[in-house]
Order: structure tokens, then C-alpha cells, then sequence
């Protein structure tokens, strides 16, 4: 659908899109997800047509970006990180514009309007100004102006930016629905948006994609898998003592609690199940277990550690089976 | 372009622009035609024309500060580009929205040639012949302060910058005139001509190398050719301002004459001013 390949954009000296290479499936939800500056709305507006690449090229449905615009911005469905509105026009005659300038028949606007404005709720501001709009309504104003013409690929860039809790649920739910007929990419940095809305997860840093992967594939990824949390109602040295010797621990942090309590952090060889061994062990030393629970790596602790290391500039190497297509990229 | 043009004129008759500027118009078109044809009795409309051309000054920044450096300042211009329409669609249903504006006044200003004409014998060619020009005129100055404000990013420097290349405009002639008519000042004068060029040149493709070619290159023939033929350089300069002022091509028109070279003249400077215009909003999808 889209294909991306060896994307370049420089400002001046500086390089805001590194080498970027990669491919949107149809029928997927994808998230670019990065801190500020990454380059994820960079690389939206080339993919879009809205800026020039320096090097690379992105094609969309087969046409060459920069070659063949009109029919690959026909294509596409874009709602930039500012929703693009004139404030001087009401909300429908806005859509209109856009459907006149998406050149969609004539006969074919009122469905369009309707089936729009139905998805996005827009029916009741209809025939308000714009600019008397809330922050909420103009980014559905926004993404039903993306959704004009039945574009295949819905680009949205940080489309939940600015919105209260309950506007950030409504457009996260519009997303999800949008998303079994139109093929998605938004941005965020935001991870837990990301991780609720997207089938496929991108990580980009420094201009660079560092990785891409669903997001419990990511979270796999993670150095030694899952971790264990014990809080035992014993001392440090009792703890340390029923621990002596055991299969399969490969790591253990220890806390002092609460009350008498030890708060143990294990990490298991090769994410072996221990927790029937433990819960044995500890009831033979008459040691009662008050808590147990495995603490999962987060998509959190994925990120920072991706981005991390590439800041420090490690080359870190990461296969990936079930894609195939993963790009890992060293400094 | 449809789209673009009807949006864009809608905006200026939804908004005030549309009716200030045609007011702006009327009011002088209607106090010197006032004061010439009925109080002075003068059986010749063009004259009214000639006194007020002196309204572009204001009436095109009014119209042209907007269209593009509005659209930069509230990001819009994202959708134009991300639009599945052409940059010259654009530019195009822009400008023609702006000469549609331009032509509401000049419209009703056609009335008046006839509503005179009831009051004795006025010279109706010669009368439309002028408004025809005047028309041009505007719209020449449009495309100029559209292309000003495909490289602003607010409405005021749009305006003043307009302003000011309408006001260079509009006395290039007269200045031109205080260039010493001697053949060595005429050099000077196209010499200094050709630096500035080089350094707009300069300013635009940030490639020192070209500019300065640019200049050494034009100095030099300018001297070359100086050194070849002196005679050829007296009074020169001013006939070449005379010759590229758009308002001294119209005054032909006050005098009776329809100059057909001065309306190719206005229509070849309007589409170099479009085509710049587009070149100037694609050249900002490669350097924003």
C-alpha cells in the first residue's frame, strides 16, 4: 500500500529522516511512535506529498510520491499535527470545500457529508463557525475532513494532542472503528495511545526506525522477558537463604519493606515459570509469601531502552521472525 | 481551482475585504468623477481613471495581504498541498478570485461613461478603452502582491512589502527621470540596477557563486558595451524605466491611445507573477 524506501530529509545541516525504510499493509492499524523532534510529522508530510525528501522515495498504491502526486494524495487521507481549518467557514461548508477540492462528484456529497459527519458526530456543529468550535470538535472536523473522499490510508499525526481525557477516549474509539475499512497510521508520543489503538508499532528516534513489531512482539523483546515480585514476610537473610542454590534464578534484587517484610525482584533463566518452586520453597522454611505477581516489561521500558541505546549509539541487534521486514539500524 | 476560487471568494464577501476594497474604489471613482466630469464639466471619463490609479496603492495590499500569508500563519497551507490539486490550481483559483474582486468596482464604474453620456458627448471608446486598462493595471498589481504573499508569513509584512513594490511601481517613471540623461550616468544607473539584482538573486538562492556571476557577468556587458557604443547609453535608463513601469504603460490609455504592446505587456507580466508564485509556494515544500 505505502512503501517507503531510504527516506532522507535534511534541514540545512541538520537530518530530520535518516534512511527510513518501510511498508504499510493494508487493513492495519500502525503507530509511529517517538519522542518530540523523532521525525515522525516529517516523515507524515513526505509520505503525504507536503514536503520534498531529499533522498529516498515513497510510493503509494505503486505511484511515486513526487512523480505521480495527484493520484497518490488521492490515496491518502491526511490530518496534520494543526488541523488544517478556516475558521472563517462553518464546519459544513468546509467539508464541502474539501470534497469540491478532493474533486468528488457533485451527486455524491450528500451521502459522503452524511456518512462523514455520522462517523465523527459532527451533525449538531454543522452550521457553527469554526472558529467558535471546542479544541475537540475541530480535530473531528479535522479527521472527517481526511475521511472526504474514501481515501484507503488515513494519515493522522498526533491526532489526540490538546484533548481532555474523555475527547482523547472518543477519538481513540473513532480511530478503532475507522480502522476496519481504511488502512491507519497515526503518531503519538504517547505509548499507552499507541499500544491501545495500533495493531503495528514503528519506534523511530533520531529520524531513524529502530523498531517495528506488534506490540506484544515489542514487549518480548525485552531483555529477560518477564520478572518476578515476591514480598515475603522474613528477613533479608532468610530470604537470601531460601533463595541459595536455586534452578533457574538468574537474578535477584533485594528491598526492605514494610513491617518485617523483603521485596525480592527475580528474574528467571530463559522466562522459566518458577512460581510453584518458590511458593513450595518458601512454605517448607515456614515463610509466608503476601505477594506475588510478574511484573511484564512494559512497552515503556521497551522504548526507553531502544532509544536509549541508540542514543548511546549502540549497534543493537534484534531479530525478528514473525515480520521479516524489521529494520534495526546501528550509529 | 473551482474549489479554491469559489472558498476564496466566498472568504472575501463573507468577510470585509470584498466590500472595503469595492467602497475604497467607488468612494474616489465617485469624488473625482464628482469633481472632473460633472463639477468641471470635462466630456472625458479617462481623466477620472488617471486620478485615481493612485488607489492600488491601498486597494491591492487590502486584497492580496491574506491569501497566502494567512493560509502559512494558520498551517492551512498544509491541506493545499496535501490536496490532490495542482500548485498552479491553486495559485490560479486564488488570483482569479482577487481579479473577480477587482472586477465588482471596475463593473460598476462602466455605468458612468453612459450615465455622462446622457449629459452630452463623451468619447465612450476611448472611455472603455481606459477602464479596459485600468482593469489591467489592477490586475497586474495583483499578481504582484499575490506573489508577495506566497513569500510572507503574516498579513502585515505582506501588506507593507506590497505597499512598497507598488509604490516603486507607481513612480519608477518620475524617478527615473532624475537619472542624468548623460550616457555615463545611464551606465551607473543600470549598473547599480544589475548589483541589486544580483543580491535579490543572492537573497533567494542563498548560492553566492551564481549572484555573483550574475552580477560580474551583466556589469560587464553593460560596460562592454558602453565601451563599444557610448551614444547608445544617453538618456537610456529612463527610457527603460519608462518602458517596464506598468503605470506609465497605462497613462497611454489617458491620452486616447490603445496601445495593444501595453495589455501583452500587462498579461506577460501577470503570468510571470503567477508563475513565480508557484514557484515560490513549491519551492517551500523543499526547504520548510
Amino acid at each position: 500500500m505505502i512503501e517507503v524506501s531510504h527516506l532522507t530529509k535534511r534541514y540545512g545541516g541538520h537530518t530530520a529522516v535518516s534512511d527510513l525504510t518501510f511498508t504499510i499493509e493494508p487493513g492495519q492499524i500502525y503507530g509511529f511512535l517517538g519522542p518530540n523532534g523523532a521525525g515522525k510529522s516529517t516523515t507524515m508530510n513526505i509520505i503525504t506529498g507536503c514536503l520534498g525528501a531529499t533522498q529516498g522515495e515513497v510510493k503509494v498504491n505503486g505511484y511515486d510520491v513526487q512523480d505521480h502526486p495527484m493520484e497518490a494524495k488521492a490515496c491518502i487521507g491526511y490530518l496534520p499535527e494543526i488541523p488544517p481549518l478556516y475558521t472563517d467557514m462553518t464546519a459544513g461548508e468546509y467539508l464541502r470545500f474539501v470534497l469540491q477540492a478532493k474533486g468528488v462528484k457533485r451527486k455524491d456529497w450528500d451521502a459522503q457529508l452524511r456518512m462523514v459527519m455520522d462517523k465523527t458526530r459532527l451533525h449538531d456543529v454543522k452550521d457553527r463557525l469554526i472558529a467558535n468550535l471546542s479544541k475537540g470538535y475541530r480535530q473531528r472536523v479535522g479527521i472527517a475532513q481526511a475521511l472526504l473522499g474514501n481515501p484507503q490510508v488515513i494519515i493522522l499525526d498526533e491526532p489526540t494532542v490538546g484533548l481532555d481525557p474523555a475527547q482523547i477516549i472518543e477519538i481513540r474509539e473513532l480511530i478503532r472503528s475507522l480502522g476496519k475499512d481504511h488502512t491507519i497510521v497515526l503518531s503519538s508520543h504517547i505509548l499507552s495511545e499507541v499500544q491501545a489503538v495500533c495493531d503495528h508499532i514503528m519506534i523511530i528516534a533520531h529520524g531513524r526506525l529502530i523498531a517495528s513489531d506488534t506490540a506484544e512482539n515489542l514487549t518480548g523483546l525485552m531483555k529477560g522477558g518477564a520478572r518476578l515480585v515476591l514480598l515475603v514476610k522474613a528477613t533479608d537473610q532468610q530470604v537470601r537463604g531460601a533463595l541459595w542454590g536455586m534452578e533457574g534464578v538468574e537474578h535477584a534484587e533485594y528491598a526492605a519493606g514494610e513491617d518485617g517484610t523483603t521485596c525480592v525482584t527475580l528474574t528467571a533463566r530463559n522466562g522459566e515459570d518458577l512460581r510453584e518452586t518458590l511458593f513450595f520453597r518458601f512454605a517448607e522454611l515456614g515463610l509466608p509469601i503476601l505477594e506475588m505477581r510478574r511484573d511484564r516489561a512494559t512497552l515503556e521500558d521497551v522504548f526507553l531502552e531502544l532509544t536509549q541505546a541508540d542514543d548511546a549509539g549502540d549497534a543493537a541487534e534484534k531479530p525478528d521472525e514473525k515480520q521479516g521486514g524489521q529494520e534495526v539500524e546501528g550509529a | 481551482m473551482m474549489a479554491i476560487y469559489q472558498k476564496e471568494l466566498n472568504s472575501y464577501f463573507k468577510g470585509m475585504m470584498g466590500y472595503l476594497f469595492t467602497a475604497f474604489v467607488l468612494i474616489f471613482a465617485g469624488i473625482y468623477t464628482m469633481a472632473y466630469n460633472l463639477s468641471g464639466m470635462y466630456a472625458r471619463f479617462e481623466y477620472v481613471l488617471d486620478a485615481i490609479s493612485f488607489i492600488y496603492l491601498i486597494g491591492v495590499p487590502i486584497l492580496t495581504m491574506r491569501s497566502f500569508a494567512e493560509e502559512r500563519r494558520q498551517k492551512t497551507d498544509q491541506l493545499l498541498y496535501a490536496l490532490p490539486v495542482s500548485m498552479s490550481a491553486v495559485v490560479m483559483g486564488k488570483y482569479l478570485a482577487m481579479v473577480t474582486v477587482l472586477a465588482v468596482p471596475v463593473a460598476i464604474m462602466g455605468l458612468y461613461p453612459l450615465i455622462l453620456s446622457q449629459f452630452g458627448a463623451v468619447s465612450l471608446p476611448t472611455a472603455y478603452g481606459a477602464l479596459l486598462a485600468f482593469f489591467m493595471l489592477g490586475a497586474c498589481l495583483l499578481s504582484v502582491g499575490l506573489f508577495i504573499s506566497s513569500m510572507t508569513e503574516n498579513q502585515v509584512a505582506s501588506a507593507v512589502l506590497t505597499l512598497v513594490a507598488v509604490l516603486l511601481l507607481f513612480f519608477m517613471g518620475s524617478l527615473a527621470e532624475f537619472v542624468s540623461g548623460e550616457a555615463a550616468a545611464s551606465l551607473m544607473a543600470l549598473c547599480a540596477l544589475v548589483l541589486v539584482f544580483a543580491v535579490i538573486l543572492y537573497v533567494f538562492s542563498k548560492n553566492p557563486i551564481v549572484a555573483f556571476a550574475v552580477a560580474i557577468a551583466g556589469m560587464g556587458a553593460l560596460i562592454g558595451s558602453y565601451a563599444f557604443d557610448s551614444a547608445a547609453f544617453e538618456g537610456l535608463f529612463a527610457s527603460i524605466m519608462a518602458q517596464l513601469s506598468v503605470f506609465d504603460r497605462f497613462y497611454g490609455f489617458i491620452g486616447g491611445v490603445f496601445d495593444l504592446t501595453a495589455i501583452v505587456y500587462y498579461v506577460s507580466m501577470i503570468a510571470v507573477f503567477l508563475f513565480l508564485t508557484v514557484q515560490a509556494m513549491e519551492k517551500r515544500r523543499w526547504s520548510e
